[in-house]
């Protein structure tokens, strides 16, 4: 018997909205000790469902028909106080973001203990023993200070390893998780993952699991439903979806993901080894140092000595986990931060140092493309005038400016009706292409892009990954190419390097860095690197 | 789309209608069966609302008028010199606010993006907020003649601190944004950053602070007026027509009353507004008040 069963369930959505309802028709199932994977890009309703099963659906999109049942107990039209009492013990879900999920003024121990107190007769040593039960069950070291901990002294992987440890304390059927790892690293996300893998082994929990990343099903998946637009498309087996995707859009999803292995190059090497150097940067260091009205200076090194060497036509990616100081070393090269020691050569000339009136004329070399496209450009201005800001701070002509700009669209497959329109008319991949456009109006010779496709759908990402190596190889650009993600880093680099707290452990060929790793730190990356063992690149070949 | 949001609201239009009923009163005044604010006839004094007497012009001719409002001690219309005490009111209202945001977005830009005027410039506010604003406003009066400028002054600059104050929050938090960062990129020179991608960003916030503003400004001038401190008598202002009928409050209440009701109904209205506006321009700040 299922666990959990929805038929035909159906979520209205507000009048006005892009689309009718935000979940239709969708029927699923998850069975006793089993883990479906619910994939599909934003905006596909697949946290909506998650609320819908928990219950708290906000009062704009209301259960427009069909049923949620838990254990044969229908959940739709149930009363608050026994949907109240049904979460904690029999469903109980984790977030994404287990900073904002937990309670900053309570300490962690509390949190459990609250979950004890109101859904379990048992008296406060019972309680206390517990709590230190479940925390090492969720291998937490040291229990005790645990419990005594504010969210805020632990870092992202134990936060959420607290919250596993609040939902399934009371040892639920279900266990709702809603992207429980997409706001970790790598390695971090690993561990948690095989922590929910073993707990929802020994518990015999089913597990409903969302999230987008390809990876990730591929690592702990039993069954997946792939939604698109609120619309169920396609249900099965882990290894028959991934596999053999019956559905048109499920396929394209699978071809999307990037592969582990590093792609062949048609280039020849020799000829990129006599490329002329853009960009070197010689023992290049940062430290943000704090100072307090009294008391010792804090001192954070954020980049030390790192010294890369980037030729024309060429990528460089720059791979790490957060905090390891691979964007800071973006900023440097950009002069966004000044850099406290060593030296950034462009085409030869140091700009480490450079005061901005010199520095001003040089900029125009290197330009950036941002993460987040949803603030990478100004609200109030039209795409046209971002687009031609650049050249007009070169002193182009305004019609000459525009001109280019138009052409700029046409190169990253924009209609010119853009010109006119404001950014947010865009999707967030057209708004990255506009960025894109935005960094070539000024003709740089190098363009860094600082996760530029990590905050963009699978299939998306793919698209605008075309795009870049396109115009790559059209401009002959030297590309600094820095990301968490492996599998992108290996679809686009010629070279590697690894950072680790503010280092470069590891500078190499791709081929080599990737096929045979020296660091450690490199090794452990690779390992915890999701869907490893499931060759993606290659099965989107066939 | 943003445009029809804020006319949609209740609060907005309440709030704006009322104020554009005053401004035409403002405007309108000589033409609203009003008498020259300063005239005044001894044999007229102290009426009741609704009552006729007589009172002479300038040439020395004796008309017949009809007191709505009654009239003060001195014979003066109540009714004309309340009608005239709006355009004093809304003139330093919305004055003092455009002085005030005019000052506090140069200092709040200055201080938010400049990192070395910083801490001096931001100090110094300090330390001019930690003077009780009626306190700069009276000293600033007497230091100088009181007229409508002097006034306007006297309240805009206590204020400056709280509009730099928050153009600087502004600055901080916008600078950071990529869409700034990639301007700086692009070689975009300090000042378009400024007037070009932050101030613009800025300008939600700072119209709802503005409407603030220029409420507590109509409220101070009215104080200072009432105190004696603010503009001198012959301007008729609702603070010194309420500080004249003061003593008589027991006998004539309408002396008080009348002005007294003008000065909440705008300050209300001008509330009213700048609420809405936040509402709708500035929905974060909304949910978390």
């Amino acid at each position: 018997m299922s666990v959990l069963d929805a038929s035909d369930l159906s979520i209205a959505l507000p009048a006005g909205a892009d689309r009718g309802q935000a979940v239709s028709k969708v029927s699923f199932g998850v069975g006793r000790g089993e883990i479906l994977c619910l994939v599909g890009e934003s905006g596909s309703g697949k946290s909506v469902i998650a609320q819908a099963v928990m219950g708290l659906l906000p009062k704009a999109l209301p259960v427009a028909g069909g049923s949620i049942r838990l254990d044969g107990e229908e959940l739709v039209g149930a009363s608050d106080a026994r949907l109240r009492q049904l979460r904690a013990q029999r469903m109980s879900m984790i977030f994404q973001e287990p900073m904002t999920a937990l309670n900053p003024v309570m300490t962690c121990g509390e949190q459990i203990d609250e979950v004890l107190r109101y859904h379990t007769k048992l008296t406060p040593p019972e309680r206390r023993v517990r709590t230190i039960a479940v925390l090492e069950e969720v291998a937490l070291p040291d229990p005790q200070r645990m419990m005594a901990s504010y969210p805020h002294q632990l870092s992202g992987g134990q936060r959420q390893r607290i919250m596993i440890a609040m939902a399934l304390v009371l040892e639920p059927a279900l266990l709702i998780a809603d992207e429980p790892t997409t706001a970790l690293d790598v390695t971090t996300q690993a561990q948690i993952l095989n922590l929910i893998l073993a707990l929802q082994k020994k518990h015999g929990t089913g597990v409903l699991f969302i999230t987008h990343d390809f990876g990730v099903v591929a690592d702990i998946a039993h069954r997946v439903a792939v939604l698109r637009l609120g619309e169920l498309v396609e249900t099965g087996a882990r290894d028959e979806v991934l596999r053999r995707p019956q559905h048109e859009y499920t396929r394209m999803l699978v071809r999307s993901v990037p592969g582990l292995a590093p792609k062949t190059r048609p280039r020849p090497r020799e000829a990129l080894a006599d490329a002329p150097v853009v960009l070197e940067t010689r023992a290049l260091a940062k430290t943000y140092v704090s100072r307090g009205w009294l008391g010792a200076a804090r001192e954070v090194r954020a980049a030390e000595d790192v010294t890369l060497e980037l030729r024309r036509g060429q990528t460089l990616g720059i791979v790490g986990e957060s905090g390891s100081g691979k964007s800071t070393v973006a900023r440097c090269i950009v002069r966004l931060v000044d850099p406290s020691g060593g030296q950034v050569l462009l085409g030869g000339e140091d700009i480490a140092r450079m005061p901005a009136r010199a520095l001003r004329p040089l900029r125009r070399k290197v330009q950036i493309v941002f993460q987040d496209p949803y603030r990478s450009l100004n609200p109030r201005r039209t795409v046209g005038e971002a687009l031609i800001e650049g050249p007009l701070n070169y002193g182009v002509p305004r019609a000459e400016a525009l001109q280019r700009a138009r052409k700029l669209l046409e190169l990253v497959r924009m209609d010119a009706s853009a010109m006119e329109r404001y950014p947010h008319q865009f999707s967030g991949g057209q708004r990255q292409r506009l960025c894109i456009a935005r960094a070539l109006a000024v003709e740089p010779e190098l363009l860094i892009a600082d996760e530029a496709v990590s905050a963009l759908d699978v299939s998306v990402q793919a698209q605008v990954l075309q795009l870049l190596e396109e115009i790559r190889t059209r401009l002959e650009l030297a590309m600094l190419f820095i990301t968490h993600d492996l599998r992108v880093a290996a679809q686009v680099c010629d070279q590697v390097a690894v950072m680790s707290k503010g280092r470069v452990v590891e500078y190499g060929p791709a081929a080599d860095v990737f096929l045979r790793p020296k660091h450690e730190y490199t090794r452990a990356l690779f390992e915890s690197a999701p869907g490893r063992r499931f060759d993606f690149g290659l099965a989107a070949s066939t | 789309m943003l445009r029809s949001r804020v006319l949609a609201n209740w609060s907005v239009r309440i709030g704006a209608g009322i104020l554009a009923l005053l401004v035409v009163v403002a405007i309108a005044a000589p033409w609203l069966g009003t008498v020259d604010p300063s005239l005044f006839d001894a044999g007229s004094r102290d009426l009741l609302p609704g009552a006729t007497g007589e009172i002479t012009t300038l040439e020395g001719e004796t008309l017949r008028h009809r007191f709505l409002m009654g009239s003060d001690s001195f014979g003066r219309d109540i009714y004309s010199r309340v009608i005239y005490g709006t355009r004093v009111s809304l003139v330093v209202g919305v004055a003092t606010a455009l002085l005030a945001l005019a000052f506090g977005i140069l200092c709040g830009l200055g201080a938010g993006y400049l990192r070395r005027l910083d801490g001096p410039l931001m100090r110094f506010m300090d330390g001019v907020m930690a003077i009780p604003a009626i306190l700069i406003a009276i000293a600033l009066v007497a230091l100088w003649r009181g007229s409508i400028l002097t006034v306007v002054i006297a309240i805009a600059v206590p204020e400056i601190p709280r509009v730099t104050r928050l153009v600087r929050s502004l600055v901080l938090s916008i600078r950071e944004e990529p869409y700034v960062e990639a301007a700086v990129a692009l070689g975009t020179p300090t000042t378009k950053i400024l007037f070009g991608h932050i101030l613009p960003n800025c300008i939600a916030p700072l119209l709802v602070q503005g409407t603030f503003t220029c409420a507590f400004a109509i409220l101070v001038e009215a104080i200072l007026s009432f105190l004696g401190v603010g503009l001198p008598p012959d301007i008729p202002t609702w603070g010194n027509i309420m500080a004249e009928g003061r003593v008589q409050f027991v006998s004539y209440p309408h002396n008080v009353f009348f002005p007294g009701l003008f000065l909440a109904v705008t300050v209300l209205a001008v509330n009213i507004l700048g609420d809405g506006l936040r509402d709708t321009l500035d929905p974060k700040l909304a949910k978390r008040v």
